[in-house]
Parts: structure tokens; sequence; C-alpha cells
């Protein structure tokens, strides 16, 4: 009997309590209706503050735009995607409610501010999260958002946290509530804690330790504070150092691969034919189309349209490279100027030809998750999915085609032919064949590098005129009818690219390139890398 | 091959050549002629086009409700080629052969610039539809579009005062329009007790596609714990890889907005607007603008142009103000003389497309409202701020000491579009 009575209270408070949450989740919601972004900010903190284990769900939808008001009821809803017509979750119960049209939806809009404080509380809710890295992120969102609320909900969530990596993340993020703290000691203490910490948040309020009054006295009265102050931004400051530059080279090697597989076609069809092929870019162009279409007949399958892509763009290429090549081109052997002119006619008919088929408007290639975001190496450097995924794809290109190049019949007719025409043919060779074969070929392979740009830039009418002189400078520079000549002139032009840029600027940097390029042609009109082939012979 | 381009060549000119004729039913003598001088080939196609659209549905409108003075109107439409020079060809064209009334055209600085001689040797008169620099009166054109005042201030006001941004990026292309804003900007923002630290200035070469070390730079440039906010006047296509690279690099528009002046919806149209929600753009009219004039021009440019797709856009709007300015003014002169119409137009007032009245001032400005809005999933912009009442242009900035004391006024007061109010001197037209 006595046990009830005190339970009774408890339970009577626990019920209230959880009437409570759902009344605030309900107001909350719908106070998200309104069209105004101050009442819409303010039904994001009630929901957060509901307490209502749905709040989360409900929060992280309306940040990723799924977040509707059904147009017929006025009812909040989720949608599960993007598409025209979808499945929708009721958002207050969670209760499946069927499919719906997106047209009789009507989208929950936010702003920045919003997203912002969207980031914060679904923070604040997701530090108990079971995924150690959403927990990692969370800790990281709420440097951005200190309050004396996320101090204490750190410092209780540090105590039963497992991950290491997150209790350090959370000491840091503690001890920088500390450096307010009244008592020197208190502060010597949180440096010392947060000393050796990546985080752009931390070396900021150490700077702030160290800086001085506008009467020339310190900010910080304690000597011993200040020095370990001191040291820890010298350590951060050597630290960022070596990743800075370990970025600035990695930004080198993926315009370098960019340039490398821009001009390893080139380095084919001018380097080892000789034939000075101006609608290259344009070969480069019909693969991003590739993607394009690729992507339009199965825009459900997104995420695999590069991997269908990939082969189809070079057969799309390779097949006019070989049309280019039968019907234009070998009238041509032995003539540079006329090839040049007719190949430049040839670019301007594909270009219009894409004109006319696909609008004048650039078309718009989606990414797909997987090659979107970053790999996070440290606090401090990250690395671009997608640079990353075109380097490791240039590498398999390049390996493939010295693979090719080296190991197979065609590959040994190709040399051949391309040291000694005559004598090949006294062997046997199909000379005209073998012609179309690496025409074609180089044309193919032109077809995959506009792949790999679909994924960094515009596709468009114009997209192969922005490459073009740049793969002739890679090919040049290399030495002409050398494959390895191409790759380390790409990626020396990237590297040297990169390495100037943060000195001279995106402008200045280019034209020291090619002033560089001029001189160093003029020295040593062969190139890097001379090599005997055709045009050498010529 | 030759000959296949040769055809291309003239099968395009025919086809002008036929625009020509189908909007020219009426007998030549009844008729008021307008130039239309926008590129229909070359690189700016892309954006010019739709505005020549744009002047026939408008003309075409006109002529439905019995043309101007009685007379219908005729369309004449050229094609400069985005080429710089062929501006001012066409335009003594169009003002000494066909004898124009009025010419509406032009849309990057540089083709402006060609054709200005032209239009003061002759006496023309050109409306110009496109936000620009400013730093420039003259007695001929009319600016329809935003001058820096107009855009530029506004959206680092916006960005100052609601997003309390601290630090800014000045990013733009290598060409006049970038330089000439950053530098009203720059001046602007010095003026407002940033510190020289603070701000950051970048130029890139038209086109560039590889803005990684820029997008590293900026993040850095961001991490100081200072609210940073990037000012975008990168122009046309440099904008994809650009936005890609933010997202890439995990830089979202909640840590580090950029505001655009130069990305609109005909832009947006043709990208994956995915890494740009949220980024901001400003401008005088969205599409999205909620206002039954609005909605009536969007329907019945749909309708001219047979495509329920297409998108309507700020350079549009700036046409349809200044044509029916132009309009208004002829019927108050009684007559297309360009004088007359000089004297007239000066203080009318014509409808804008976001519910409001626009009014042509002395300095040959107009009055807009300013918004700015969030690019959206859709490729539409939300609006989260505008100005309270319009914004009259002002063609010489004040945050340059040297433009600071130029007024420009074209009725008797001065007649004149640079008047030095120190040495109280009127030096031609343009500013050098």
């Amino acid at each position: 009997m006595m046990r009830l009575r005190r339970i009774l209270p408890l339970l009577c408070m626990l019920l209230a309590m959880i009437a409570d949450a759902a009344a605030d989740l309900a107001e909350g919601l719908d106070k998200l209706k309104s069209s105004n972004f101050k009442h819409k900010a303010e039904a994001v903190t009630l929901v957060a503050d509901s307490g209502d284990a749905r709040g989360a769900q409900i929060l992280q939808a309306l940040l990723d735009g799924r977040l509707y008001i059904r147009r017929a009821d006025q009812l909040v809803v989720i949608v599960a995607d993007n598409a025209a017509t979808t499945e929708l979750l009721d958002a207050a119960t969670g209760a499946a409610l069927g499919t719906a049209a997106k047209s009789d939806l009507k989208k929950i809009a936010i702003n920045n501010q919003m997203r912002l404080g969207l980031r914060a509380s679904l923070a604040r809710l997701s530090l108990g999260d079971p995924d150690p890295d959403a927990r990692l992120a969370a800790v990281h969102a709420l440097i951005a958002a200190p309050s004396e609320q996320t101090q204490v909900m750190l410092r209780d969530a540090q105590k039963t946290e497992t991950d290491e990596r997150v209790k350090r993340a959370m000491a840091v993020v503690a001890a920088l509530a500390d450096f307010d703290d009244e008592s020197p000691a208190a502060r010597l203490a949180a440096v010392e804690t947060v000393r050796g910490s990546m985080l752009g948040e931390v070396r900021n309020r150490l700077a702030t330790l160290v800086e001085e009054n506008a009467d020339g006295s310190p900010v910080e009265p304690d000597a011993a504070v200040r020095a370990a102050a001191g040291a820890a931004i010298r350590d951060i400051d050597a630290a960022r150092a070596r990743y800075e530059f370990i970025e600035t080279l990695f930004f080198g090697l993926s315009l370098g691969f960019v340039l490398v597989l821009a001009a390893t076609g080139l380095a084919i069809t001018f380097g080892v034919m000789g034939v000075i092929n101006m609608a290259h870019g344009e070969l480069m162009m019909l693969g991003a189309y590739t993607v394009y279409v690729v992507q339009q007949l199965m825009p459900n399958h997104l995420e695999w349209s590069i991997a269908v892509a990939i082969p189809l763009a070079f057969i799309v290429a390779g097949l006019v490279g070989i049309l280019i090549e039968r019907g234009v081109v070998r009238f041509l052997y032995g003539r540079p100027l006329e090839t040049l002119l007719a190949t430049f006619g040839i670019s301007l008919f594909l270009q219009q030809t894409v004109r006319s088929i696909f609008s004048p408007l650039n078309r718009a290639v989606a990414t797909p998750e997987w090659m979107s975001g970053q790999v996070v190496i440290s606090d401090a450097l990250a690395l671009t999915a997608n640079r990353l995924y075109i380097i490791v794809f240039s590498v398999l290109v390049f390996a493939a085609l010295l693979a090719l190049l080296r190991f197979t019949p065609l590959g040994l007719q190709v040399r051949a032919v391309a040291q000694n025409r005559a004598m090949a043919r006294a062997m046997g060779v199909r000379a005209g064949w073998i012609d179309a074969m690496t025409f074609g070929l180089g044309s193919g392979v032109a077809g995959l590098a506009g792949v790999a740009l679909s994924q960094l830039t515009n596709v468009g009418p114009n997209l192969g005129q922005a490459y073009i002189i740049d793969s002739f400078m890679v090919v040049v520079f290399g030495g002409v009818g050398n494959l390895w000549g191409t790759l380390v002139a790409g990626l020396g032009l990237g590297i040297a690219n990169k390495f100037l840029e943060p000195y001279s600027g995106a402008v200045l940097a280019k034209i020291l390139v090619l002033v560089f390029i001029i001189l160093f042609i003029q020295k040593r009109p062969r190139g890097l890398f001379p090599q005997r082939g055709r045009s050498a012979e010529a | 091959m030759k000959h296949t381009l040769l055809n291309a060549r003239s099968l395009c000119a025919g086809l002008v050549a036929a625009l020509v004729v189908s909007v020219t039913p009426v007998r030549a003598e009844d008729t008021i002629k307008v130039g239309v001088l926008h590129s229909l080939s070359g690189t700016m196609a892309i954006s010019e086009t739709t505005l020549k659209d744009t002047m026939l549905m408008l003309i075409d409108e006109q002529n439905k409700k019995g043309g101007l003075l009685g007379k219908k109107l005729e369309a004449v439409v050229v094609d400069p080629a985005s080429n710089w020079p062929l501006f001012a060809e066409k335009a003594r064209e169009l003002l000494e052969k066909d004898k124009v009334a009025a010419v509406f055209g032009c849309w990057t600085s540089v083709s402006r610039k060609s054709v200005l001689p032209v239009f003061e040797e002759l006496n023309g008169l050109l409306f110009y539809p496109v936000q620009y620099e400013g730093e420039e009166s003259s007695k001929n054109v009319f600016y329809t579009g935003a001058a820096p005042n107009q855009q530029a201030i506004p959206a680092v006001d916006y960005l100052m005062n609601d997003l309390e941004v601290k630090r800014w990026v000045l990013a733009g292309t290598d060409y006049v329009y970038p330089r000439t804003t950053n530098k009203i900007l720059e001046a602007y923002l010095k003026a407002k007790g940033v510190a020289a630290e603070d701000i950051m200035i970048n130029y890139t070469p038209f086109g560039h596609a590889d803005w990684q070390s820029i997008v590293a730079d900026i993040k850095k440039f961001g991490s100081a714990g200072k609210k940073t906010a990037v000012v975008s006047t990168i122009n046309g296509d440099a904008n994809v890889p650009f936005y890609k690279e933010l997202g890439n690099q995990g830089v979202s528009a909640a840590d580090i907005p950029v505001v655009a002046f130069s990305v609109g919806e005909e832009e947006l149209s043709g990208i994956d607007t995915k890494p740009l929600v949220g980024h901001l753009a400003a401008w005088n009219y969205f599409m999205s603008v909620d206002a039954p004039v609005n909605a009536e021009f969007i329907k019945s440019w749909k309708t001219f142009i047979k495509n329920d797709k297409r998108v309507t856009n700020d350079p549009m709007e700036a046409h349809y103000i200044g044509f029916n300015m132009w309009v208004k003014a002829v019927e108050a002169a009684g007559s297309t003389d360009s004088t007359a119409v000089q004297k007239a137009i000066i203080g009318v007032e014509a409808p804008n497309l976001s519910g409001g009245t626009s009014k042509m001032l002395a300095n040959h400005h107009i009055t807009k409202p300013v918004l700015i809005g969030e690019i959206q999933e859709d490729g539409q912009f939300e609006t989260v701020w505008q100005t309270e009442g319009l914004v009259p242009g002002d063609a010489w900035s004040d945050f340059l000491p040297d433009s600071k004391i130029i007024e420009a006024d074209w009725t008797d007061k001065l007649n004149c579009g640079n008047y030095n109010t120190v040495t109280k001197k009127c030096s031609g037209q343009n500013y050098e």
C-alpha cells in the first residue's frame, strides 16, 4: 500500500511527461506549417526539446528536404524519396500512409539560419547515437553552438562514452569552455587538454589567449597559460603546414591526372600516328554526353550509371573515331595542314550536331552518391572523393593502355606501323586496318576522359574546346610518341600549377606555366622524352 | 565538310530572315520599327536568344492591343554573333538602314561599350536589360538592369545585418564587371569598418574548371572563427565546377553562403542543383515571385514559346519594364523621335513583375526592388529577404572616391551624364 502510494505520483509524472512531449511535438509540427521562417525556427526548438523519440527523424527529414504538408488535410508528412510519387509517413506518429503524388504535397522550405539550428539540434539529439561516427560528427557540430546546456550534455555523455576518438573530441570541446574559467590552473589544464587537436575552433580559441588588449596588456593574465597556449599554437601551425603541403600535392596530382587522362588519347592519335586531331576535344564531349544519355535512360539507378557509361562511352567515341579515320583522315596522311583543317571542321560539325540534338544549354549530369563528399584523413585533412576516384580511374586507363600496346598482338602491330610503316607492311601487317584501330583506340580513350570530366565540369557543346589546348600542351611537352612522357608531363604541369597558384593567383599561374613550356620547347623541341616514330622521321 | 558548314550558316541566316518576315505582315509605311540586337549564335547565344524571344513576345502583345500611335510595331532582328565589333556594325545598320525607333539589346558590358559611340553619333535609343557595373550614363542609353547599388550593395547589407557576416571573399571572373563591382564592394566594406585582412579577393580566368585550391583557400579563410560569406561575380559556365567543388569539400551554404550575381533561373536549368541548395542570389526579380502580374507574364511566355518547361529571369523582366516605359514615353511624346522620347521618358512609370511600379530616373536608370533568394532543389529561388520599397539606380557609385563627385542628370537642370560637382564641368559621357 505504502509502496503504491509512493509510486503513483511518479507514474503520473511520467505519464504527464509523455503527454507533454506529444503536445510539444504537435505544437511544433503545427508551427512548421507557417510560411514565416522565425516561426519555423521556434518550431524546430519545440520539436527538438519535446523529448519525443520521433524528434530526430522529423528534424533530419526537414534538413534533407523530405518534410512535406499534405494539401488535402494539412497533415505534416515525411516522404521516402524525391521521386514523383512516393511513400508517406505521418510525421507525428510514424504511421505509414501509403503513396501519394508530389503534386498533392507542399514542401516545407527552410533557410540557412534554420539549417544551422537544425544541425545543432540534431547533434544534441544524436550524442546518444549507437554509431560512433555519428557521435563524433555530433560533437564536432556542437563546437559551433557553445552553450551551458551543451557543455553539461557533453560532460554527461563523456562519462559513458566508450569510443576513444569520440571521448577525446568530447574532452576537447568541453575543455574549450574552461578557457573562461577563473582559476589559472583550470585554464592551463584546458590548454593542455586541447593540445594536439587539429579542429579549427581550437586554434581560434587558443589565439584569443595570446592576444593583447588595446593598451598592450595581455588578455590572458597568467604567464604559464600564455606560454602553453603559444606552444600549442606553434604545434598546430607546424602540423597545418605539413597537411597543407600534402593537400596541395593532392590537388596538383588530381589536376595532373585529369590532364593525363585528357591527353592520353591524343598521345596515341597524335603521338603514335602523327595525326593532328583537332576533334579530340569533341570526342571527349561525346563521352560526357554518353553519361548524360545513360542517366536519362536509367533515372532510378544513378549510382550504377557511371559503370554502364564507361564502356559505352569508349565504344561510342571509338566508333566515331574509326568513322573519322576511314571517312576523312586516311585520305590525308602525310599532309598535316589539311588534316588539321579537316579535323577542325569535324570538331565544329560535332559541336553543332550536339547543339541540334541536345540544345545549346548545358545538360545536368548527376554525381552518384558514392562519388560525392570527401574521405577524411584527419581533422585537418580531407580529400575529395570524386578526385580520388578520377585519379584511380586515370591510373587504370593508363595501365590498361600500356599493357595493350606492350603485350597484345594489336599493340605489337601498332608499334611496328608507327616505327616503320613500309617494313611493317612488308611483314604482312594490314597497315590500313591498324590505322583505323589505333585511331579508334585513341578516340575511345578520349571518350573515357569525357566520362571523368562529366563529373567535374559542365556537360555542354563547348566542353571539348576547354581541354584541347591543354591536351596538346601535355603531349608536346612530354615528347610526341611517348606515353610515359605524357604521364610525366601531365603530372608535372598539374603539380607546378597548383604550387604556383597560392602565390600568383589562378590567372598568372596558368600564364607562367605556358611561358615555361614555350621556353622549354625552344631548348628541346622534341619534349621531355623524344621518341622515334613516324612523326619523328618526317 | 566546308559545304555542310556553309549550308548550316546560310540556313541560319535564312531562318532569321524568315523570322523577320513572319512578324512583318503589315506594309512598311504603316509600321514603327523596333531593333532587337541580341546574339543568336556564339558563346552568348545561350543567354541572349531568350531575350530576343521576349522582345518578339512583347511586340506581338502590343500589336494585339492595337499597336502604338495607331501603327503596328515591327521587330527587326539582327544577329551580332557574340562578336563585339559586329555589335557596333549591326547597331549602325539598324539605325541608318532600317531607321528603327528604338533598339533593345546587348548583354555583356563590352558589347554595350562597343555600340555606345554609334548610338551617340546617330542619336538612337538603346534599352540595356542586364545588371552591370555602373560608372556610365549616356543620353542615348536606358539602363533597365541593376546598377551596383541595386544588387551588390543590398546583398552585402543583407549578409552583414541578417547573417552577421564578418569576413568576405570577393570571387570573380577576370573581366570588367567583376573588377569594377569588387572595387566598389571593397570600398563599401572598408567604409563599414571591415578590416583589410577580413577581405579576400580572388580572380579566375573565364571557364575556370579546377577550383580545388581556391575552395581550399576559402575554407581556410572561413575557419578563423568569424562568419564568412562569398560574394561571387563568377561568370556563367565556371559556376558549376565551383559549386560542385564547394559541395565536395564539405562547405555547405549554412557554413559559408555564396551570394551570386550572375546565376539565375536560366543558368540553373542546365545543372544538377543538389550542391547549390541554400546558396543565395541577388536579383530584382525571381520567377517564384508571388504576384498576379508575374503569373500572367509566365503564362503568356510559356504559351508564346510553346514550351511548358521554360523559365523566366531577371533580364527578361528588365526588357518588360523597358519596353512598357518606351511605349508610354512614345505615347506621351506623340512621336518616336529620339529627342522627344528622351525628354518624355524621364519620370515615366511602368509596372514591374514583382507587383510594384518602376520609374525612369533622370540619370536613365530605373527604380527596382532588390530580392535575395535561396536556391531550391527545383532550380527556383525562395525569397528570403527583400528591400522595403524600391531602390533608385545610381549611375556613379558613391563608394568610389573618383566617382562620388560625379552626377548624371538628363533633365534641363544639368543635361549631362558625367557632371563633376567639384570642378562644375561636364566631361563627355564616359568615365575614364
